[in-house]
């Protein structure tokens, strides 16, 4: 049983990682994550390539829905454009992906400051439902602008780095994880500063907050400008996995999945948009590994895709009514648990 | 400028608005009895065709049977979703109901692709195939005599919650919760009331939308114009419901025969950000006070 946490200072008291044992768990984490393109096949370093563009993803939504409370369902969207001109820099300049990324990332928060625009004059349902919008017309441009390929899309060169091209999963891997780790330092941050603290302050009571001397619409599109930066980059990312960019790649569907992936995990919490992001991408593929074990074989395979759809909607449902606070709670829970055992209180 | 095709083409954007119309009454009735905002009311209407294709086309019942089989099963399906869902999320902020009905929409889609696959389907004919013609201009039957069902619905249903009890407990619970309450109505009773009526109007949308066009996992996506009626004309007006139905039906008539097939949902999008811009509550909605 370990007995609470002395904390002298207010610097301590204020640490992003508060305790030993879990600085210890951090490292163990960190040796697993370097260790594992040693060890792990072709199609689990392409899943883990997956879930590190999603935690990215997932947490810029977070900071805009869990954080500052604006519902989003145009994360896709913003994505797209960061792919899009990751693809476009690429095949055109060939700059490094560093500038890529970024250049992908700025013009996301672009389109999201002007989404962001009309959040001081509507919110709740109706601003989720003009980001609704705001991802078709995406979707459209992406479709008919001369230089995004149509509906045919773009096809990109790998990424390279000192003349190397990262055009595998395992290679991929050295440069899509320390950017998410990179992502996750910095929202992990965000909320232990002034803005951050304002965000929440915005969520939890957004008149309030502007009584207290919080610029609403400032913040309001601060948050979406960083939420959408966050899924340029993670769109970027994606681009440099996939290296073929479509309209059709970014439906409405994946911001769903995004706004399902918090959901899941527990929005307002970072950790919670980690598990959320996991938890979703996996869950599919758990799922493929059942149905392969299932008698029947191919006969069930063509009930594959709708049992996954069902299950996908049932988590979503299952968590807002049983687990409002997600996988992050679960966690916290069981952390409880083994902080005070034998104990119950 | 040829004015009788212009003629045409807004008839038909009128009748189709209709369609739409009735789809966001099902819509509205929820949203002012609930405080949901269902974004899955094109799911549901797709169950309705569904059903009805269930009912007519593969136990072969007459129409008289399975029209009502399929609204009532609907409705049946409006009491689930109320007391499974939306019950246990009362007093908890309005986006979780919103996103559950997000989950919902998934859900229906996979049920209905496990059941009756993803391929598009026909339903049996039943609407007359005379064509109509009113002036000069010629109007496809179906969307014709879809709309005159749509119309004498939407009639039927503003006169029922005019006069009816449960109307009338509807229309108490959705003005003032806590006073409908202690004049001794069952609010809990009028929020199933509500989503089983949604439920069965929605199924008389889908039912005349799938004799239009067929049906398909796909059919979901008439929601997404439906969501953009009730927010052009405000989430809470049923009077809005009809006009910004009637308007969306215009605007995507019109911006299909000049523009292209392509620029409909954009049309109706980007109607929809001027909107919000100008009349955030849209244009007959209550506008919400808010004090700390």
């Amino acid at each position: 049983m370990r007995i609470g946490t002395l904390k002298e200072s207010y610097v301590a008291d204020a640490a992003l990682f508060d305790s030993v044992t879990q600085k210890a768990w951090l490292g163990v984490g960190a040796a697993l994550l370097l260790l594992f393109p040693f060890v792990a096949n072709d199609y689990w370093l392409y899943l883990a390539c997956l879930v590190a563009i999603n935690v990215a993803s997932a947490t810029g939504l977070n900071i805009l829905t869990g954080y500052t409370g604006l519902v989003s369902l145009g994360q896709a969207a913003f994505m797209g454009l960061g792919a899009y001109t990751v693809a476009i820099l690429e095949i055109h300049t060939g700059s490094p992906f560093a500038v890529n990324l970024l250049a992908g990332g700025g013009v996301a928060m672009l389109g999201g400051l002007i989404v962001g625009i009309p959040s001081l004059r509507v919110k709740g349902l109706y601003l989720a439902i003009a980001t609704i919008a705001a991802s078709f017309i995406a979707h459209f441009l992406f479709a008919n602008l001369s230089f995004t390929g149509g509906t045919g899309g773009l096809s990109m060169p790998p990424a390279s780095l000192f003349g190397l091209p990262l055009d595998t999963s395992f290679r991929l891997y050295w440069l899509i994880l320390p950017v998410t780790i990179a992502m996750l330092w910095g929202a992990a941050n965000l909320f232990r500063t002034r803005v951050g603290r304002a965000f929440i302050a915005i969520r939890d009571r957004d008149i309030s907050a502007e009584v207290l001397g919080i610029p609403l619409l400032r913040y309001k599109l601060l948050s979406f400008g960083l939420s959408s930066f966050y899924a340029g980059v993670a769109g970027g990312l994606w681009a440099y996995f996939f290296r073929v960019v479509t309209p059709e790649s970014f439906p409405l569907l994946m911001s769903i999945f995004f706004l399902a992936a918090i959901i899941v995990g527990g929005m307002g919490t970072i950790l919670g948009g980690i598990l959320g992001a996991v938890f979703m991408t996996m869950v599919p593929e758990v799922l493929k590994l059942v149905f392969d074990l299932l008698p029947g074989g191919t006969a069930m395979t063509v009930f594959l895709s709708p049992v996954r759809t069902v299950i996908f909607g049932l988590l979503i449902v299952g968590f807002l009514v049983f687990e409002p606070h997600g996988l992050a709670e679960v966690w916290r829970r069981i952390r409880r648990y083994f902080h005070l055992w034998p104990f119950r209180h | 400028m040829d004015w009788g095709y212009l003629f045409e083409i807004a008839l038909t954007g009128v009748a189709g608005g209709g369609l739409y119309a009735l789809a966001a009454l099902a819509f509205v009735l929820v949203y002012k009895g609930t405080r949901v905002v269902n974004i899955a009311i094109g799911e549901v209407l797709m169950i309705g065709a569904y059903l009805f294709f269930a009912f007519a086309a593969t136990f072969s019942l007459p129409l008289w049977l399975a029209v009502p089989g399929a609204v009532l099963g609907c409705g049946l399906l409006g009491a689930i979703i109320e007391r499974t869902m939306i019950r246990p999320l009362l007093g908890e902020p309005p986006i979780s109901a919103f996103m559950v009905t997000v989950g919902l929409a998934s859900i229906l889609v996979g049920v209905v692709e496990i059941i009756w696959s993803a391929d598009q389907r026909r339903l049996p004919e039943f609407l007359p195939n005379t064509p109509v013609v009113i002036g000069d201009a010629f109007l496809a039957p179906k969307v014709a005599y879809g709309s005159l069902v749509a119309v004498v619905f939407i009639a039927a249903v503003l006169l029922l919650f005019r006069f009816w009890r449960g109307g009338v407990a509807l229309r108490a619970t959705a003005s003032d919760q806590g006073a409908a309450y202690m004049m001794g109505i069952n609010v809990p009773r009028v929020f199933s009331l509500a989503w089983v009526a949604s439920g069965m109007i929605a199924a008389v949308a889908g039912i005349v939308v799938g004799a239009i066009g067929g049906i398909s996992s796909a059919m979901g996506v008439f929601g997404l114009s439906v969501l953009v009626v009730v927010i052009v004309g405000g989430l809470d007006s049923v009077l809005g419901a009809l006009v910004g139905g009637v308007f969306i039906g215009l605007v995507e008539a019109l911006a299909g025969a000049f523009l292209g097939a392509e620029y409909k949902l954009l049309a109706t999008f980007i109607v929809l950000v001027v909107v919000l811009m100008i009349r955030p509550y849209g244009l007959f909605g209550t506008r919400e006070i808010e004090r700390l």
